[in-house]
């Protein structure tokens, strides 16, 4: 095989280099449909976003293929209702992103004080039961979010049940104001994303060699030493898979702000979802805060990265 | 000498089955104790309780006079090192060393001071800085032994902590193993299936089966007077002889051998028996005290001889199809029987006992 290769190994070299050489040549043809897709679907709107973010507006949506600032210029900088004040710095859209960013870390943290003893629980569970728990934590999943998100604000107004029932049991005289709530936004959160975090952190704790605990155990460490310096720091990989993968899409969340917000839960991807809607679209705009989002996460991620390298180092 | 752990009728029972069925045992101060048997004989299970990490269903477990049976791990001055090690993995050598001196709030100076001098003692001093994960096999050991000793236990329990080693290694850690206890005066507990390690290390030795402790005694008293079947087998290769005992008197037995002949054998164990112990039993006569004899008790026609190297087993059969080996030395220069000849066999002086079942 290695003496049909049409640039073989040099004589002499072993039979599995030839072989390696082969299935390295047959690995570059079988990855083209991959990047294929990556290319197409991936890499290509985010250049194309990123191109448009440097356009200017066309009413109605669309854009002009004149390159300006504008887009930026507008997210950061304000120069009075009628722009001809000396420019500020615009707070509105920060706001929003501080927000969004407040939002989707309460969130994070709240599907980490519930995911973390639930994966913990179905972690420790016979191995033949940890299948059925993992299939009951991804039932309501087989649903499309919008059906989820929409029934959650069915359960949370004013004469849903989750209303009606607490009037009904005299606990309250007046329906609670739920929906179009910072609360339900949260609720709307969690409930997407919840299973993002328990997944991961069910796959470390998994693995994780419960002779430690023991280890520790024997070595006069209490149980809430135990769980702070063995079991959190040797499963700390998979708490902080599921903290990104709850918090990069709670983020840039649009259904459950949308749905369950008002106009105080006002956040980034409802911001950028409205910029591609209809008339009052702004395509360059939308594109230039989806850029300064992904800039924000990408950001995250590299101070993780940092971060994790350096625990790794030590 | 004060008594370390003394183990009072400990029964553990998991649901339906049950683990240890009423063991009792006394561990002496400074003793290399060895609890030794096949997988599933209730060692670790009993190693485990003595730690504190399985409750006992019954019994007391006392350590120099304080029933422990009760207490949380964190609560027992005892130290464990793993089968697998169970090095925090997340923590340098040193770091896991210092682990129990930290727990016990040992000052950071004497910390650094004990952990170091525990370092210095396994030969890991310049590995202090690594992850246990960049250690070999047997450095690891060594670390798990470094950490278990560091906060000075009254007693450490080793739960078969060579069994992850190549054999040399493994080897040159029993003799390491044996001068540590020695040197520290701490009570070792050790747990293992391999006989040649009790054998080589302990001062006494406890030969485990189906959840109780079947014999206890030192090395030699347990390979040459093994009291029943199952030790006489577990222990060392035996032949195992079924006899018809015709009378036991004074400790003295006397038996009618397949083939006939009679014999008449120590059986201290068969006297203290019922009905005197009449009736059939079995006779353990260890290969290397079988001698090939001109004339003896016993007739057997020879099948197959095995090179040892320094030995040569000789396999025979007995006229009633009893397997038996006699171990011969390699330096007979006479010839030895072909197979298929008829030979007979005597056994030495005392070598033959008579066992209970």
């Amino acid at each position: 095989m290695a003496g049909a290769a049409p640039q073989g190994p040099p004589q002499g070299s072993g039979q599995a280099s030839g072989g390696s050489t082969g299935y390295r040549q047959i690995v570059g043809p079988l990855l083209l449909p991959t990047w294929a897709v990556i290319g197409v679907f991936l890499l290509l709107p985010v250049l194309l976003m990123g191109v448009y973010s440097f356009l200017t507006k066309e009413f109605r949506g669309g854009v002009i293929w004149d390159f300006t600032l504008a887009a930026y210029d507008q997210f950061f900088v304000t120069r009075g209702l009628f722009g001809d004040e000396p420019p500020q710095i615009e707070w509105t859209y920060i706001a929003i992103f501080w927000r969004s960013i407040w939002q989707a870390g309460v969130c994070t943290l709240i599907c980490l004080i519930v995911g973390f003893p639930t994966a913990w629980f179905i972690a420790t569970r016979p191995p033949a039961q940890r299948s059925v728990w993992l299939f009951l934590i991804t039932v309501p999943y087989w649903v499309n979010l919008l059906i989820r998100t929409v029934s959650l604000k069915f359960l949370l107004r004013d004469n849903g049940p989750l209303n009606e029932g607490l009037m009904a049991i005299g606990l309250i005289s007046d329906p609670l104001p739920l929906v179009n709530t910072n609360l339900a936004v949260q609720l709307g959160l969690f409930y997407s994303y919840l299973p993002f975090m328990v997944l991961p952190i069910y796959a470390a704790v998994e693995r994780y060699n419960f002779a430690l605990s023991e280890a520790a155990a024997d070595l006069y460490a209490t149980r809430w030493t135990i769980l702070r310096e063995i079991v959190l720091p040797v499963v700390k990989p998979g708490i902080v898979a599921g903290c990104i993968l709850v918090f990069v899409p709670s983020l840039g969340a649009f259904l459950a702000p949308d749905l369950l917000g008002g106009a105080k839960t006002f956040m980034i991807g409802s911001l950028i979802d409205e910029q591609f809607k209809g008339s009052q679209g702004n395509w360059p705009f939308g594109a230039a805060v989806s850029m300064i989002l992904m800039a924000l996460v990408l950001l995250v991620l590299l101070v993780q990265a940092r971060a994790a390298g350096k625990a790794g180092a030590r | 000498m004060s008594t370390a752990i003394d183990v009072q009728n400990v029964i553990k029972k998991y649901g339906q089955s049950t683990a240890l069925q009423g063991v009792s045992l006394a561990i002496a101060d400074n003793e290399f104790f060895t609890l030794l048997g096949p997988s599933g004989c209730g060692k670790t299970t009993l190693l485990r309780c003595i730690a504190g990490f399985e409750d006992v269903t019954a019994g007391e477990i006392h350590l120099f006079g304080q029933n422990i049976a009760s207490l949380e791990p964190n609560l027992r001055p005892v130290n464990t090192v793993f089968q697998q090690y169970a090095l925090f993995p997340h923590m340098t050598v040193l770091e896991n060393v210092a682990f129990g001196l930290r727990m016990k709030r040992v000052p950071p100076e004497a910390r650094r001071a004990r952990a170091g001098k525990m370092l210095e003692m396994v030969h890991l001093s310049s590995f202090a800085d690594r992850l246990p994960a960049q250690l070999s096999g047997g450095q690891q050991q060594r670390v798990a032994l470094a950490r278990a000793l560091a906060p000075e236990p009254k007693v450490l329990l080793l739960d078969e902590p060579l069994s992850a080693l190549d054999l040399k290694l493994r080897q040159a850690m029993r003799v390491e193993l044996k001068q540590l206890q020695e040197d520290t005066g701490i009570t070792f507990i050790f747990v293992t299936h391999d006989q040649e390690e009790a054998l080589t290390m302990s001062d006494r030795i406890a030969v485990m089966s189906q959840g109780r402790v079947q014999q206890i005694g030192a090395a030699r008293e347990i390979y040459e007077a093994p009291v029943n079947r199952f030790v006489a087998d577990f222990i060392g290769e035996t032949n195992l002889l079924e006899v018809q005992v015709e009378r036991v008197l004074d400790g003295i037995a006397q038996v009618i051998l397949p083939g006939g002949h009679r014999l008449t054998c120590p059986a201290a164990m068969m006297a203290a028996g019922p009905a005197s112990g009449a009736g059939r039993h079995h006779l353990s006569i260890r290969p290397e005290r079988l001698r090939l004899t001109p004339s003896g008790p016993l007739v057997a026609e020879v099948e197959r001889i095995v090179y040892l190297g320094t030995d040569l087993h000789l396999l025979a059969r007995l006229q009633d199809k009893t397997a038996v080996t006699v171990r011969i030395q390699n330096n007979t220069r006479e010839g030895l029987p072909a197979p298929g000849t008829w030979v007979t066999l005597t056994p030495e002086d005392g070598a033959a006992r008579l066992l209970a079942d």
